[in-house]
């Protein structure tokens, strides 16, 4: 059996949980995978912390919450600092640019480097983070395959949204596919 | 009887067990909610709000738990089949009508998403600590129901099912969900109207002039008469006779409580369902139900890859509890090991019925799951 833990962390308002349930939904519903997700956020609605657990796996899922991390993204400095002693050596880690500094930095692990934020402010909306940080990550993750990871998009944004969020989607995916390429190169 | 169409969400869904939840009740022909929104119960009235004005069902946002409650047994004697949702300390203050329910055979859903206690204990997080009081939390002497799921998707099958019981025997169902499988986000795939069972109201074919609210049929149950039809009758919580007028003398209790007692006492078996897994030739037996489940179930695999024999038994209706099985099985295993989320109270049920088989409670103050490295030792110990 393969089990990965998934953990998303930043704050509030930054579509945390949201990116996890596209993980997971796309998993679960189009990837013939087993997905199970946790949300725990702060009192407040914007601003505290907030972080997503998730687990995809190739059978069904028993033990629900996420101990040892296999993939980790952050997009707070909080979370960085919180969820990065749990990540597994030669894990995955994905910092997102402008809102998180690698100090300490975390050896041994594979490391990418969204600048989610920047790519946000190119495409004109800077809410579509979380769904540039989704494509992100399903490229050099590799977990689940594009196909599934769109339907997913589609069905969890708003309606008037989606061409937004689609284009938001495919960039993401489309960078962390470059640097993918480029970390393959050079091993 | 089949689900109505309009209700049911047909698909895979990726939800968590509070929405699965809604969707199990929409299914299962509800379409009148009362309640006061607690964490962590409240995503459950959240979807309700907004999927009942699509069948139209109708959802009121009471003032607390008791109204709540009680006005589920009027929307149920309007014609509706109708639930309340809850945790904690709603769930205390609802003790009451939960006790009308059953003394007026009025069928309803209450659902009680476990949070941390007493008092307000952790409200965002998970135990199993309220199954003692979902037995026995109201006043006097009864017989109800009560199930435990372990997943969304069983949130929305055992809701189904909660409905259709509580048709079938007029009598509350207890939906006995906990923060963790509440809020726990899985598959749930939710089935066509057409594969859906409901079992529907028992409405009277009496003329009149003759029909008799409490007279049971064979089972015990008796009908109930449509709202509006111009069957006219008395109903209270105190002790009735068949027309329903108090009858408050020695034979009238035991008549009516010796009845409402035995409609679900007699069928205890019927009533039993519980998942065995390698329960035969097993040393031991693991007995756990809700979310524990799982977690003893990676600890059960664990023990058995040890190459112990090791059985596990999942409640998945935990009132009336399974005397039988269990008394059965207790002839036959060395020992049971019951984890829960409390300090061990279905584990009493369990000694009751153990007979010589010795009684292993693995207990756990709430707030998460055990770790099943806990389980693991328990069950090594308990064959050492």
């Amino acid at each position: 059996m393969t089990q990965t833990q998934i953990r998303i962390g930043g704050f509030g308002g930054q579509g945390v949980i949201l990116s996890g349930i596209i993980i997971g939904r796309g998993a679960a519903i189009h990837a013939g995978l087993h997905a199970t997700l946790i949300q725990s956020f702060g009192p407040e609605a914007r601003g505290s912390s907030s972080s997503a657990e998730l687990i995809v796996a190739d059978e069904p899922i028993l033990y629900p919450y996420v101990k040892d991390v296999d993939m980790l993204v952050v997009l707070s400095q909080d979370a960085y600092a919180r969820f990065t002693p749990a990540l597994k050596k030669g894990g995955l880690l994905v910092t997102e640019a402008d809102l998180v500094s690698v100090t300490p930095p975390v050896p041994e692990a594979r490391h990418f480097v969204v600048p989610a934020t920047r790519l946000a402010e190119e495409i004109g909306r800077k809410i579509v983070l979380n769904i540039i940080t989704v494509g992100f990550f399903g490229a050099v993750s590799q977990l689940i395959p594009l196909e599934a990871l769109e339907k997913a998009v589609k069905e969890s944004v708003p309606p008037g949204t989606l061409d937004l969020n689609l284009r938001a989607f495919r960039k993401g995916y489309e960078v962390g596919l470059e640097q993918l390429a480029k970390v393959q190169a050079s091993a | 009887m089949h689900a109505d169409p309009a209700g049911v969400l047909t698909g895979a869904h990726f939800i968590d067990g509070d929405h699965a939840c809604c969707e199990g009740a929409l299914a299962g022909g509800c379409r009148f909610v009362a309640g006061y929104p607690i964490t962590p119960s409240t995503e459950v009235v959240e979807r309700i709000a907004l999927r009942f004005p699509e069948v139209g069902g109708v959802f009121i946002q009471m003032e607390d738990e008791l109204a709540s409650s009680i006005a589920i047994a009027g929307a149920v004697w309007g014609g509706k089949r109708a639930m309340t949702v809850t945790s904690g300390p709603g769930f205390s203050l609802m003790m009451e009508h939960i006790g009308f329910a059953i003394m007026t055979e009025t069928p309803c859903v209450f659902v009680n998403v476990q949070r941390g206690g007493p008092s307000t204990g952790l409200p965002t997080l998970p135990a199993q600590a309220d199954m003692m009081q979902a037995r026995w939390g109201s006043h006097g002497d009864y017989e109800l129901i009560a199930v435990c799921p372990n997943s969304p998707q069983e949130c929305f099958d055992l809701t189904i099912k909660a409905f259709n019981l509580a048709e079938q025997y007029r009598v509350p169902v207890l939906v006995m969900m906990d923060e963790c499988v509440g809020h726990m986000m899985e598959r749930v795939i939710i089935p066509k109207p057409e594969e859906i069972e409901i079992f529907p109201r028992r409405w009277t074919n009496a003329p009149l002039d003759e029909y008799l609210p409490f007279e049971p049929g064979e089972d015990l149950v008796p009908d109930m008469a449509r709202a509006g039809q111009g069957y006219r009758f008395h109903m209270t919580g105190l002790t009735h006779d068949e027309k329903g007028y108090p009858d408050m003398t020695v034979t009238g209790q035991a008549r009516l409580l010796g009845r409402l007692i035995d409609k679900i006492k007699k069928n205890a078996a019927a009533l039993t369902d519980v998942v065995e897994d390698q329960v035969d030739g097993a040393e031991a037996v693991v007995i756990s139900y809700g979310i524990t489940s799982r977690v003893a179930q990676k600890a059960v695999q664990a023990v058995r890859a040890k190459g112990r024999r090791v059985g596990s038994l999942r409640l998945r209706t935990a009132w009336p509890f399974p005397e039988h099985l269990i008394r059965d099985l207790a002839t036959k295993v060395k020992v049971f090991i019951v984890p829960e989320l409390n300090f061990g109270q279905m584990v009493r049920e369990v000694e009751r019925c153990a007979q010589g088989a010795r009684v292993v409670s693995v207990p756990h103050a709430g707030g998460t799951v055990h770790d099943p490295a806990i389980i693991v030792q328990a069950i090594t110990e308990a064959l050492r």
